[in-house]
């Protein structure tokens, strides 16, 4: 993706200017070139293209998106100088897009560190973006002699992997953590580096959950495929195939565990996040099951069978999504799972077990 | 709606006697679990931590404690099975976060 600067000029002041971050110059969001005492460094747009948007799609969705990244390095909004104040960020594609949006009439530099593609708040938690990296970003753009002030503005949420003092002791620069959300940085920078406790705060909106449900559905798609061969093989011999009844009772309660458990998450009642997809799988499950007249003595073993079998998928699914949430601790998803692991598994047998001899002997 | 996760299983600590009540973890603390009351912290509402370890990485006395950890099911899942740490690694696999 990236490729160094070829320097290659007429005029012999510019060929002493090296490229301090490389960059695609087929990348649209780069639109030209600053040049510091250190070298020269890409100015990025604050408008996003059809490519930056179709490319946010993709990702969320799971395609490629453990490679959306762009060269960790300065980058440049505006036309900065040796007072502008400098934003640091993550090289997962998707954030820089996030954040340079917001930074439209600003001038401004934004160091860019080596996130290996991950978001702020995860690659702080995992200590990719961290004291270490922070420091030797520092000193391998050489920006203490690009700007002349020693104030670095870090998003609020990579503070899980910084240690503020530790950079002040070790590079001279103080540290400011900026509000969470990128589109509060104009009104944090224009009330001299004071970000309001709404600012400060992370929420979990209907909108914020619901762009994370592709990513879960996706990869519950991906599992239900082996379901899917392996109730294939099983329809070989039995005498009640698996059919398109069984395919959406099934689709349901994935969907139910993915998608609408997340969408109404504080609605619904009760805390641990195993428990509300239980809930609202049992309510697919009894709904679907009196749809389809199951609810009759010859339809027992079936009904019992999905009856246990169909709020469990939704309470795993449901539980898997503590990892996208932005408020489960570590402690209270351990608490939940040592309850929840070995119940949603003994249904999960029992009703299989039901189902089959239902499938097969009867 | 605020949401809320389960109670009392924070593992958070704080130490009035070593803190000089600079404000750094109301600065970082992404849920105001902390307030600044005449120059101590004071942990206000413990059951809104996450244990994301911010407030105790830049507490510049170590006068916040806790174990902090991806919250995370699918991690933990995979340490399970790898008998390791739980780990939210998502570098080698399409995973969480």
């Amino acid at each position: 993706m990236s490729n160094e600067k070829s320097c290659c000029c007429s005029a012999s002041s510019c060929c002493n200017t090296k490229s301090i971050t490389p960059y695609d110059k087929n990348d649209k969001w780069v639109t030209g070139e600053i040049f510091t005492l250190k070298g020269s460094v890409p100015v990025v747009s604050t408008n996003l293209h059809f490519k930056d948007i179709f490319g946010a799609w993709k990702v969320r969705w799971g395609i490629g998106r453990m490679n959306y990244k762009i060269s960790p390095g300065l980058y440049a909004v505006g036309k900065p100088d040796h007072t502008s104040p400098v934003l640091v960020s993550a090289n997962y594609k998707l954030t820089f897009d996030v954040l340079r949006k917001e930074l439209s009439g600003l001038n401004c530099w934004i160091l860019i560190l080596d996130t290996k593609g991950i978001n702020v708040w995860c690659a702080a938690g995992k200590g990719t973006f961290g004291t270490d990296e922070l420091v030797n970003r520092i000193s391998k753009t050489g920006l203490s002699e690009i700007v002349s002030h020693r104030k670095l503005v870090l998003p609020q949420l990579g503070a899980p992997g910084v240690s503020a003092h530790e950079v002040t002791k070790q590079t001279g620069f103080s540290v400011v953590y900026g509000p969470v959300r990128a589109k509060d940085i104009k009104a944090f920078l224009d009330s001299d580096f004071k970000a309001t406790e709404e600012m400060r705060t992370v929420k979990f909106t209907m909108w914020d959950r619901l762009v994370l449900t592709p990513i879960e559905l996706a990869a519950a798609a991906k599992l239900s495929l082996v379901v899917f061969g392996i109730l294939f093989l099983l329809n070989l011999f039995a005498a009640r195939p698996f059919g398109l009844a069984d395919f959406i009772a099934y689709a349901g309660a994935v969907i139910t565990g993915t998608v609408i458990t997340p969408l109404l998450l504080p609605v619904i009642p009760g805390r641990a996040f195993s428990w509300k997809g239980w809930l609202l799988g049992l309510i697919w499950a009894l709904g679907f099951i009196w749809y389809s007249g199951w609810f009759v003595p010859e339809s027992l073993l079936l009904a019992i069978g999905y009856l246990l079998v169909l709020p469990s998928f939704s309470a795993y699914l449901a539980m898997n999504f503590t990892g996208s949430s932005t408020y489960t601790s570590f402690s209270g998803v351990i608490k939940e799972m040592k309850i929840a692991v070995p119940l949603i598994t003994i249904s999960l047998i029992v009703g299989i077990v039901l189902l089959l001899i239902n499938s097969i002997c009867v | 709606m605020k949401h809320r996760y389960l109670k009392n299983v924070a593992t958070l600590r704080l130490s009035a006697e070593k803190c000089i009540g600079c404000g750094r973890c109301t600065e970082v603390c992404p849920h105001g679990v902390f307030s600044v009351n005449e120059n101590k912290a004071k942990i206000k509402d413990k059951d809104r931590c996450m244990e994301c370890g911010a407030c105790s990485k830049n507490c510049p006395t170590n006068a916040i404690a806790v174990d902090s950890g991806v919250g995370c099911a699918a991690a933990v899942i995979i340490g399970w099975l790898k008998g390791s740490e739980p780990s939210c690694d998502c570098s080698d696999s399409e995973g969480c976060c």
